[in-house]
């Protein structure tokens, strides 16, 4: 009972570079829009950290479909639930990566995903409840060029 | 609890393993004659359980010889604890006096003259004996538990897809085993190999990669001396990432700590007394998870071929390293009551392989494994001048043999060779058979490719390596040594972040810095792209040697390290 924005995955079909060269490169280069799309979907206000469990690789085994595994911790009843969580991406080419619409009738605010990452970077979510109030958590998922471990 | 009697008696034990051994400046028939196989299974036995682990034996089924590394750095908050200490301050650590025989099959110091006074160490017949020796002691109390890495490493296990050593660890009946390079022959055989083993091949941490859902065995229950036991098997996290993915396209791996802690709980919640980690996760990455996770009695480590001679406890939990290669057995004694480890004993039990009578059930399965591959394995290719070995987190001697075969044969600038920390040792002096080749390359994607690189790409290389080993979050280390390079120096400052640590290459010949704009010749091997093209290393190496006929390798000094 989740939906994807319909924009925010296309914008997450669309505008991304081959993964194999040059991820270093890019981490290092890291300046898009990420702090920019979560001011607006915060409206400047601090998240604060938790509730959010958010189940991502440490190290990708395939930048191109990383899985993603978001539970966000509620009742789920008319009076207190999730309304919506933003995942944006802060090394990507565009930020954005999905927003995930929730109701009462959602019934547990969770859901499987599969993101695309150009490089090593850190995945955030954030969670607006329906008091207004907003939860966060992130994680650093490494795209590595792989070989040599053993 | 753990009495503090408990801790001085495991390090009395520990000290009179070195101290009855130690040889001062006497010579090897006395050094022998002063060490003995009861000596070495001397144990004054705890409680109720008793654990053996083996682990990391990469094919290898005869007494060699393996040098320890000289280099082992750690960092972050695993700075200059063990595992990452070496020579004297690690003899220094553990009691252990210079020149004695744990000092020989421990640390790096004096190896060559050890090896000769001592011998060759390990050879799974005499495992076999020293399991063999523990099961008639304590009966219904053993458990044995091999933590993988076990099916690849040898010729004959190249050959064979790991049934010689499925045939010869069959014998020793161990009731579970978790893997790594098991997987690098591919899903089928994996699968068809698990069918006949008898005992489960254990992975909490692989899923199918289209449902997410568990692929194989998480855990085995066994009852030994009265108690439940949990064995949980954590298999190398990053499997598909360190070794060619599509060979096992539909597995994914990962730590999974809080699989990890799901499973503790579960265990724990069916009546589990003892809760035991059999992990190929690499030392630091268990000792960070021993803190997060809740309820793990024992931690039987693997991977990163650490050998510790105690125990390492992290909160209640018990962290073993028991080295690699089949150079050790531990042993480790509980005493478990009311779901609680009591009481301990551990030992790291060294196969001297001249002091250890073979076990001839074992020493038989061996000779008819091996029997298929005798003229091939015993084939001279050469003779070496200086010690060949491999351990180590920079460089070693049979990688530099490596470098300079794959430069001169495959006529590039620079070479590329992975950084195993499997491989055995060659003694100066000695023939260079192609057992000692194939001990250092037996791999199913032994490709040798030849391709033309850009400074920038080289140094973007050299840096994710360097993090895979270097990162400060041990949940983002891959295990294994930095990449090995031959015609390029360069400085390393493991302490900075990635993109940061690596600066000043340069071409070793001309002495010329790398331009990250030029295109380089670069030869390698080991990739874990599909569709790679080249001659086997084996190969390459061979007749590099053949040409040659003696090698003789100077100390490398390539790499300049810092930070440490």
């Amino acid at each position: 009972m989740t939906a994807i924005n319909r924009r925010q995955a296309f914008a997450l079909g669309g505008g991304f570079v081959a993964l194999t060269m040059m991820p270093m490169a890019a981490h290092a280069q890291v300046s898009n829009d990420a702090a920019q799309s979560i001011a607006k979907f915060t409206g400047g206000k601090e998240p604060t950290k938790g509730r959010i469990a958010l189940d991502l690789p440490e190290i990708a085994e395939n930048g191109n479909t990383v899985p993603l595994v978001l539970n966000v911790e509620s009742p789920m009843t008319a009076d207190s639930y999730v309304k919506e969580v933003m995942i944006v991406a802060d090394g990507n080419p565009n930020s954005g990566v999905a927003t995930l619409m929730f109701t009462p009738l959602s019934g547990k605010a969770e859901a499987s995903i599969r993101i695309r990452l150009a490089a090593t970077q850190n995945v955030i979510a954030i969670a607006r409840m329906s008091d207004g109030s907003l939860f966060t958590e992130r994680k650093t998922v490494k795209v590595t060029i792989g070989g040599c471990g053993g | 609890m753990i009495s503090r009697r408990e801790f001085i008696q495991v390090a009395a034990a520990t000290a009179a393993l070195a101290t009855g051994t130690g040889i001062g400046g006497l010579g090897r028939a006395v050094a022998q004659q002063r060490l003995t196989q009861r000596e070495l299974l001397a144990f004054e036995a705890v409680g109720n359980v008793t654990i053996v682990h083996v682990t990391d034996i990469h094919g290898q089924l005869m007494p060699l010889h393996f040098r320890e590394p000289s280099i082992n750095l750690g960092v972050g908050e695993a700075k200059g604890l063990p595992p990452h200490i070496t020579g004297k301050d690690f003899l220094a650590r553990f009691g252990i006096p210079p020149g004695s025989s744990a000092a020989y099959a421990l640390t790096s110091d004096d190896f060559e003259a050890l090896a000769k006074t001592y011998g060759k160490i390990g050879g799974l017949d005499r495992a076999a004996t020293v399991i063999k020796a523990i099961r008639a002691e304590r009966g219904d109390k053993v458990l044995l538990l091999d933590g993988g890495d076990t099916w690849q490493g040898s010729w004959s296990s190249l050959k064979t897809r790991g049934q010689d050593m499925i045939d010869c660890m069959a014998l020793l009946k161990p009731d579970a085993m978790t893997g790594h390079w098991e997987f690098t022959y591919g899903t089928d055989r994996v699968k068809q190999a698990i069918e006949g083993l008898g005992f489960p091949f254990l992975g909490l941490n692989i899923r199918d990669t289209e449902w997410n859902e568990a692929a194989f065995e998480a855990s085995t229950t066994l009852e030994r001396g009265g108690v439940k036991i949990a064995v949980l098997g954590q298999a190398f996290p990053y499997t598909p990432v360190a070794n060619p993915r599509w060979m096992i396209p539909n597995w994914s791996f990962g730590v999974r700590e809080e699989d990890v802690q799901a499973q503790v709980d579960k265990a724990r919640k069916g009546g589990a007394q003892l809760v035991v980690l059999l992990s190929h996760n690499g030392f630091d990455v268990d000792r960070k998870l021993a803190g997060h996770v809740k309820g793990i009695d024992v931690i039987l480590t693997g991977h990163t071929h650490d050998a510790l001679p105690e125990a390492v406890k992290v909160g209640k939990t018990l962290l073993i390293a028991s080295g690699s290669s089949g150079k050790f057995v531990s042993r480790l004694d509980l005493d478990v009551r009311d779901g609680e480890v009591k009481a301990f004993r551990y030992k790291l039990i060294p196969l001297f392989s001249e002091v250890i009578t073979p076990d001839a059930e074992m020493a038989g399965k061996i000779a008819e494994v091996r029997k298929p591959f005798a003229s091939d394995l015993s084939k001279v290719l050469g003779k070496t001048e200086s010690l060949l070995y491999r351990r180590g987190n920079f460089n070693g001697t049979f990688d530099d043999l490596i470098c300079q075969a794959l430069l001169q044969e495959r006529d590039a600038e620079i070479a590329l060779s992975p950084g195993f920390r499997w491989g055995t040792s060659v003694l100066p002096g000695e023939d260079i058979t192609f057992e000692d080749v194939t001990n250092a390359t037996a791999i199913t994607y032994p490709a040798v490719y030849r391709i033309g690189m850009t400074g920038a790409r080289l140094k973007e290389i050299i840096e994710d390596v360097a993090d895979n080993l270097f990162n400060v979050d041990p949940y983002y280390q891959q295990g294994g040594d930095m990449v090995r390079i031959g015609g390029l120096s360069y400085a390393i400052d493991v302490a900075r972040p990635q993109g940061q640590r690596i600066s000043d290459m340069r071409l070793v010949k001309r002495g010329a810095p790398i331009d990250p704009s030029k295109e380089y010749q670069v030869t390698g091997w080991a990739s874990v792209n599909e569709g790679t093209e080249g001659p086997p290393i084996w190969e390459v190496i061979s007749n590099y040697l053949m040409r040659q006929k003696t090698v003789r390798l100077e100390p490398n000094r390539a790499v300049k390290v810092t930070g440490a």
